[in-house]
């Protein structure tokens, strides 16, 4: 377990970005940016993140930034650390992506790059829609969630984009949570000792997206992990470790309910679809600690 | 009915009467809340489309094709690298000869990542047979809109229809609305061979070089036929409702001296700096061409031309420009304003007229005076 | 034509006091466009809307440079944006401020918007309702007719705590 004392205390988000106030993914972005150090080049779609990275003639990252087109990032990545490689330069190109990006439009590039054994880090980080353009639907969004598109709740169920990466059998993956920076950190860190491709999961709650109070954003990233709908583990060369905080979950979950009462995109989810969700929980708790305890 | 509305809300209520069998869309700033305005219509009940949220404009515009070739109405929006990403589709809509209704959004291209109007995005679509509109004020983009269903589905046309407007500008400005009642304005659907396993035949088959070019013709013939389609639709749609369109709106153009001409809210906008030059005692008019494809017919003869595009064509100069210059057979004063969102105003416009030069081409920002 | 300009914080509802001033000069009989203006926006960051209004067609869609009427919905906007930018001679400004305002040379009002909205229980997400009572005080000014302003008010709203709360700044609200 990495302490606080031990997480470097540079900065590579600068103060003052247009981030909502509670921005989940902004916090996620300052450890996953502290893990990953000076000699990194960012590669960002369209997103949230590079919508407060700012306006010309400023940015907020001090580190490269390779802003590219919304579905691009995954094969401009790999055009980009081909070319370094090739050149001996030992440079960490990290991919900064939401889900978005990664699970809908870009979905063919992802797959391509990992298959291609492309040596990069591919960071999702997941506020279950689309952010920058208001909150439409994605194929994160979970079940019975409402969004702009899905203003009856969202009928079909979130696309595990961490199985999908899985089959592509790269050296290392992981989830992680905003919530939990610590974890976060060392999970980066790791990664980027690999010979990539290797894919960092974050949730990152969302107060506008999912409508809660600003301020209750690490909490709501708690709860989505203490409930077991959000589960926190990795797969080093392809086998299988829950994090603590997940063990715990599977032991004693928070009432689902918890996690959904506070969030204005889930009001009015009937008792079915909870029932779904729960069930879900429960039979991802049983695939995991089945291949964990196979592996 | 009277109201304030959206440019993007106006055409999604005129989509709303159409009654599309299919809506699949992609969200993209500036357009997104025409879609989502859709997806709340169907959600609440009040429309009685299926409304696919796809996974990107490729594939808004493939389930539109799949859709239209059964014989569906289907209808789209999007905007800059939403219509980029679309376009190898948008080229197969066209020439699948199938009856799609698109709202573009005009937005720039990145990099840099800009968010304001510019024509370009539509401008490189221009080849693809598509039947392209400008819209300047939210009324228009709700009758054309209206309009647009029934012409790209006329049996001599057959051809997407695209409707443009000024991103943030038209999107998102709130003007009256005056709503209707359509009746049956919007005849029902009726594709000629929609794809039925009672008739199988390949649609888009392999086609060698000695075909090709014929079905390439026909779209020509069908893009000549759509002006009078145009025309006669734009006619109905006065009789009905009381408002009068045409290929080209003109403003005080008939005596002038100096015309301006541009597409959208620019287009628009130039009749406020018109008012201020016939006050000083220049005799100008303003042009908005409303149809860009098919080109309309414009009544420039005899006319000094201020030609302002809001693209570019990089090597060569600005598309409108160039198209009257070619259409006839004239110099312009070409003028490249308002790219990316670039502020351009009726002082703007009006200053454009007192200096131009002929011949010239002037990028407005660039130099420090005209 | 008359040109008010009003500036807010992104989720104020700045948009739509706009729309509802708008709505409320379409009841009077007179042309009126509405607009914000979209820079990199987010919660909290001062944004700006532009009405204006005419008896004619308004082809007008570039910013408005120079006001008749400044609208300032939170007046900590003030600590960084010049709201008096531009302001026409003999224009006014109006504030959202339990206190008069001064601002030399120019015609100021004021209403407590925020503590109306309180009052009247208008609270949405912790955030005070004042896009509603703001058009009962710009009615007090003459811009719009109360009866024009309510009718725009009923039209958006449902709640009767919007047309109260626009009620009690037109009593309210000074000059």
């Amino acid at each position: 377990m990495v302490v606080i004392a031990e997480i470097p205390s540079t900065e590579y988000v600068l103060n003052c970005t247009s981030a909502c106030a509670g921005c989940g993914d902004s916090l996620a972005l300052r450890y996953v940016l502290k893990a990953a150090g000076p000699d990194t080049i960012l590669v960002m779609p369209a997103s949230c993140t590079a919508a407060f990275q700012g306006v010309y003639p400023k940015t907020a990252y001090a580190l490269p930034v390779v802003n590219i087109a919304f579905a691009a990032a995954a094969a401009s990545a790999s055009g980009l650390s081909t070319f370094l490689r090739a050149k001996g330069k030992k440079t960490k190109v990290v991919v900064y992506a939401g889900d978005g990006a990664t699970l809908d439009i870009g979905l063919s590039a992802v797959s391509g790059a990992f298959e291609r054994r492309t040596d990069f880090l591919y960071v999702c980080y997941d506020n279950e829609a689309y952010g920058n353009t208001g909150m439409q639907r994605s194929g994160a969004t979970p079940i019975g969630a409402k969004t702009t598109t899905t203003p009856a709740g969202k009928p079909e169920i979130k696309k595990d984009i961490d199985t999908i990466i899985a089959a592509h059998e790269p050296p290392y993956q992981a989830t992680a949570c905003a919530a939990y920076p610590q974890d976060l950190f060392r999970k980066v860190q790791k990664a980027l000792t690999f010979e990539g491709p290797t894919f960092v999961h974050i949730l990152t709650p969302c107060p506008p997206g999912w409508r809660y109070s600003a301020e209750k954003t690490v909490e709501m990233g708690k709860l989505a992990v203490k409930s077991g709908i959000w589960a926190l583990y990795e797969r080093e060369n392809g086998k299988l470790v829950i994090c603590a905080p997940t063990k715990a979950a599977m032991k004693k979950p928070v009432p689902l309910e918890e996690y959904l009462a506070p969030q204005g995109r889930f009001k009015g989810i009937d008792s079915a679809t909870v029932a779904l969700l729960k069930g879900r929980i429960a039979e991802n708790f049983r695939r995991l600690a089945a291949e964990e305890a196979g592996s | 009915m009277r109201k304030i509305s959206t440019g993007n809300k106006a055409v999604a209520e005129a989509v709303a009467l159409a009654r599309p069998d299919v809506v699949a869309a992609y969200p993209i700033t500036p357009q997104s809340d025409i879609v989502e305005t859709i997806a709340e219509f169907v959600a609440a009940g009040k429309l009685d489309t299926k409304y696919i949220p796809v996974e990107s404009e490729h594939s808004s515009m493939a389930a539109c094709i799949g859709a239209g070739i059964a014989g569906a109405r289907t209808f789209t929006a999007t905007s800059s690298h939403g219509l980029a990403y679309m376009h190898e589709m948008t080229n197969w809509a066209a020439g699948a000869r199938l009856p799609v209704v698109m709202a573009n959004v005009n937005r720039s291209l990145a990099p840099g990542w800009n968010i304001w109007v510019e024509h370009s995005d539509a401008i490189q679509e221009r080849d693809t047979g598509w039947l392209q509109i400008w819209v300047s004020t939210v009324q228009e983009a709700y009758d054309t809109t209206l309009m647009a269903f029934r012409i790209s589905e006329h049996n001599d046309v057959l051809l997407p229809v695209m409707i443009n407007l000024d991103g943030f500008t038209l999107s998102h400005i709130m003007q009256p609305l005056d709503t209707v009642e359509p009746g049956d304005f919007i005849p029902p659907i009726h594709l000629p061979d929609p794809v039925d396993p009672a008739h199988p035949a390949g649609y888009g088959t392999i086609t060698g070089p000695a075909d090709q070019f014929r079905f390439r013709y026909k779209m020509e013939q069908a893009m000549q036929d759509a002006k009078a389609v145009i025309a006669e639709t734009e006619q109905d749609f006065a009789r009905r409702f009381g408002r009068t369109y045409s290929a080209a709106e003109e403003y005080r153009a008939g005596d002038a001296d100096v015309v301006v001409v541009a597409l959208g809210t620019l287009g628009k906008e130039a009749e406020v700096a018109v008012d201020i030059l016939r006050d000083e005692g220049i005799k100008a008019g303003s042009v908005r061409p409303r149809w860009f494809r098919p080109f309309p017919d414009l009544d420039l003869a005899g006319k000094e031309l201020v030609v302002i595009d809001r693209d570019y064509s990089f090597g060569f100069g600005g598309v409108l420009a160039h198209e009257i210059r070619s259409k006839y057979l004239t110099k312009v004063f070409s003028v490249i304003a308002g790219l990316g969102g670039q502020e351009v105003t009726y002082d703007d416009i009006a200053e454009f007229v007192r200096k131009r030069r002929i011949g010239e081409e002037f990028w407005f920002g660039v130099s420090d005076h005209v | 034509m008359f040109e008010v300009r009003i500036h807010s914080r992104g989720g104020q509802g700045g948009v739509t006091a706009a729309k509802l001033l708008a709505g409320a000069a379409l009841h009077d009989g007179k042309y009126a466009t509405a607009c914000p203006f979209y820079g990199a926006e987010r919660r909290g960051a001062p944004v700006v809307s532009f009405v204006r209004i005419d008896d004619r067609p308004i082809k007008i869609y570039s910013q408005i440079r120079e006001p008749d009427l400044v609208v300032v919905l939170d007046a900590s906007v003030m600590e960084t944006v010049d709201v008096l930018h531009g302001l026409k001679t003999g224009g006014r400004v109006f504030v959202n401020s339990a206190h008069p305002r001064e601002f030399a040379g120019y015609r100021a009002a004021h209403a407590d918007l925020t503590g109306i909205a309180l009052k009247e229980n208008l609270v949405v997400a912790g955030s005070p309702i004042l896009n509603t009572p703001v058009i009962g005080a710009l009615a007090k000014a003459g811009i719009v007719s109360p009866g024009s302003a309510t009718a725009a008010i009923r039209e958006m709203f449902s709640d009767e705590r919007n047309v109260r709360a626009a009620e009690a700044a037109y009593r309210e609200m000074s000059a």
